[in-house]
């Protein structure tokens, strides 16, 4: 089995409080993650490298600092880690990140597997995942709570947690996935892992080693322009602390939300 | 062939229409208003003539209906194929759906083939001096981001559930139901469903009116038992966070949050939980936020519209009963 596994560096969210808002972490300098969505696909290929054998390779499209994110998909045990960057690349879409991913996994060559988290929760498209199967021509299953692969019989069992119940699909390889929390525990990076990160230097790919007409990637500005970047507006209700016994507290709250047309 | 006309296409379940459907097709209906062309529904399945007759009822202009054994089920491939054949034939200027798992999915593999703008997830959308412009939350719901689509068409644009509201029905309204052949064999399609088990009892988390959760203050497993009871005397449903779904007292698929699902209900009551940015991020743009929690200094009281101090086991049964007292005729 030879995966993939695609990663993103985000803004770690839990660094927001009163005094660092959405922008302010988001602006350089801010403290990264790897996404946490992401740490999911990471374990899964993992896991499927210790069950079947073969190897795994994470991939990222991000600058320098993007190295930190390979270095915790190192530790936690992927084989290899690529970094994929380009000064023609400024903030780069979902589908122009796609474009990269897919000629990274064309150029790494006969990948039975890609996996990626269901979403980054910082851009929020759950795009860049689908787009790449999308221009690899490959089936992308998305959503999935477990997973099954039977590399003998080039296919595998998913389990995908929809909005109204869980769906059973059956796909062949090769293929892309997209996994949600459910599927595993993501393991804590050993010391002795950790310690091989640190020292590991990381490869860089840039369009001309992936063979990318920069022109086809470089202007994202065709298809999306983001004009504003704000604070959404708090147009907050007032709190109103309910009083009393339960039973006093309780009727004056249901009274409240009948009012408010909720009840 | 207009050129501004609007496609939005209609999930569904076996021929049930997702109420996110509706709002898509609102919205469609208000964006072809204002662009002067016609909304045309894309329904894709297999026995849809009644979905597609509701569409009409529920403002298409038409419908394209696909109907074929191999669509019986989303699956990605023959529906993208399919879609993505639709739009080069038809070149609508505008593709709109709701941002439930297939709609995603489903617009970000077609802008993918077609090299198309897609703007995800959008709260807010108007079209200003002939533009369309899309306001989306990024960076779990703290930023706010405008955004605005260049040449490409049709713009693509998912929208998040329960952020507009639903197209109205009106059983007189006439349209063309036109159908379409479907563009995959199933020998073609990698991807086969083998089963489907819908979640047992309690309503659909996402598309919740009123959401009652539990946090790490429920204790545990059986800490959720006065939630449910809560949760079934408003025809709830049940959510959790991050804290009570690890400790394992409840199900992931419970989980509002960063790492959990996004709602966005009239009302939701969270019971012992402390609001950490991870879980306001799931649910703060709920219409109306009840926080029932012993310590007055938890954040989620700042984002409560109504707050009770005290232990959740005394108040949220005597709520149920409260409520149950007043909604029992």
């Amino acid at each position: 089995m030879k995966t993939v596994v695609l990663v993103k560096q985000v803004p770690d969210t839990a660094q927001l409080s009163p005094t660092v808002d959405g922008l302010k972490l988001s602006a350089p300098g801010g403290l990264r993650i790897v996404n946490p969505w992401d740490e999911h696909a990471i374990e899964a290929a993992i896991q499927l490298k210790e069950v079947h054998g073969g190897s795994t390779t994470a991939l990222c499209v991000g600058s320098l600092e993007a190295s930190e994110a390979l270095k915790t998909a190192l530790a936690m045990g992927v084989d290899e880690a690529v970094r994929l960057s380009d000064p023609a690349l400024d903030n780069p879409d979902s589908l122009t990140t796609a474009r990269i991913l897919a000629a990274a996994v064309r150029k790494i060559g006969a990948v039975d597997l890609i996996l990626a988290g269901r979403s980054s929760i910082d851009a929020n498209h759950a795009a860049t995942a689908v787009q790449t199967a999308a221009l690899l021509d490959l089936p992308h299953v998305s959503y999935i709570a477990a997973l099954n692969v039977t590399p003998n019989t080039r296919s595998f069992t998913a389990t995908r947690l929809l909005e109204q119940g869980r769906e059973t699909v059956t796909c062949r390889l090769p293929a892309a996935i997209s996994v949600v929390k459910e599927l595993n525990e993501p393991r804590y990076p050993t010391f002795i892992g950790i310690r091989k990160a640190a020292g590991a230097v990381i490869p860089e790919w840039s369009l001309a080693d992936l063979d990318v007409d920069p022109t086809s990637v470089g202007d994202s500005s065709t298809r999306l322009i983001e004009s504003n970047l704000n604070i959404p507006s708090a147009s907050k209700a007032e709190l109103e602390i309910i009083e009393g016994s339960p039973e006093e507290a309780a009727r004056l709250l249901v009274d409240r939300l009948v009012d408010e047309g909720v009840v | 062939m207009s050129r501004a006309d609007v496609f939005v296409w209609i999930d569904h379940r076996g021929g049930t229409a997702d109420p996110i459907a509706w709002e898509a097709l609102g919205v469609g209906r208000r964006l072809a208003a204002d662009l002067g062309g016609r909304v045309r529904a894309v329904v894709i399945g297999m026995d849809i003539a009644n979905l597609a007759q509701q569409a009409i009822c529920r403002g298409a202009d038409d419908v394209l209906a696909a109907n074929d054994p191999s669509l019986k089920d989303f699956r990605l491939e023959p529906y993208a194929a399919l879609l993505t054949r639709l739009i080069n034939g038809e070149a609508p200027a505008v593709f709109v759906t709701g941002a439930s798992s297939a709609g995603l999915e489903l617009s970000a593999y077609v802008a993918a083939r077609l090299d198309l703008g897609l703007a995800a997830d959008c709260t807010s959308i108007r079209v200003e001096n002939g533009s369309l412009i899309a306001e989306r939350p990024v960076l779990i719901g703290n930023l706010l981001s405008t955004v605005t689509f260049g040449d490409t068409t049709p713009r693509m644009i998912s929208l998040r559930r329960r952020a507009f509201p639903s197209a109205d029905e009106d059983p007189a309204r006439k349209g063309e139901i036109i159908p379409v052949s479907v563009t995959l064999s199933e020998d073609d399609i990698a991807t086969k469903v083998e089963s489907f088990e819908p979640s047992g009892g309690g309503a659909s988390l996402t598309g919740a009116k009123t959401v009652v959760s539990g946090g790490r203050g429920v204790g545990g497993p059986e800490g959720f038992e006065p939630i449910r009871a809560l949760a079934d005397a408003l025809g709830a449903a049940v959510g959790a966070s991050r804290a009570a779904v690890d400790a394992g007292w409840i199900p992931y698929s419970h989980q509002v949050g960063q790492t959990g699902k996004t709602v966005q209900p009239d009302l939701y009551i969270a019971c012992g939980i402390s609001g950490a940015i991870q879980h306001l991020a799931g649910m703060k743009t709920a219409r109306v936020i009840v926080a029932i929690n012993q310590n007055r200094d938890a954040p989620i009281f700042q984002h409560a519209r109504f707050g009770i101090v005290g232990n959740l086991f005394e108040i949220v049964p005597t709520i149920e009963q409260e409520v149950r007292k007043r909604l029992t005729p």
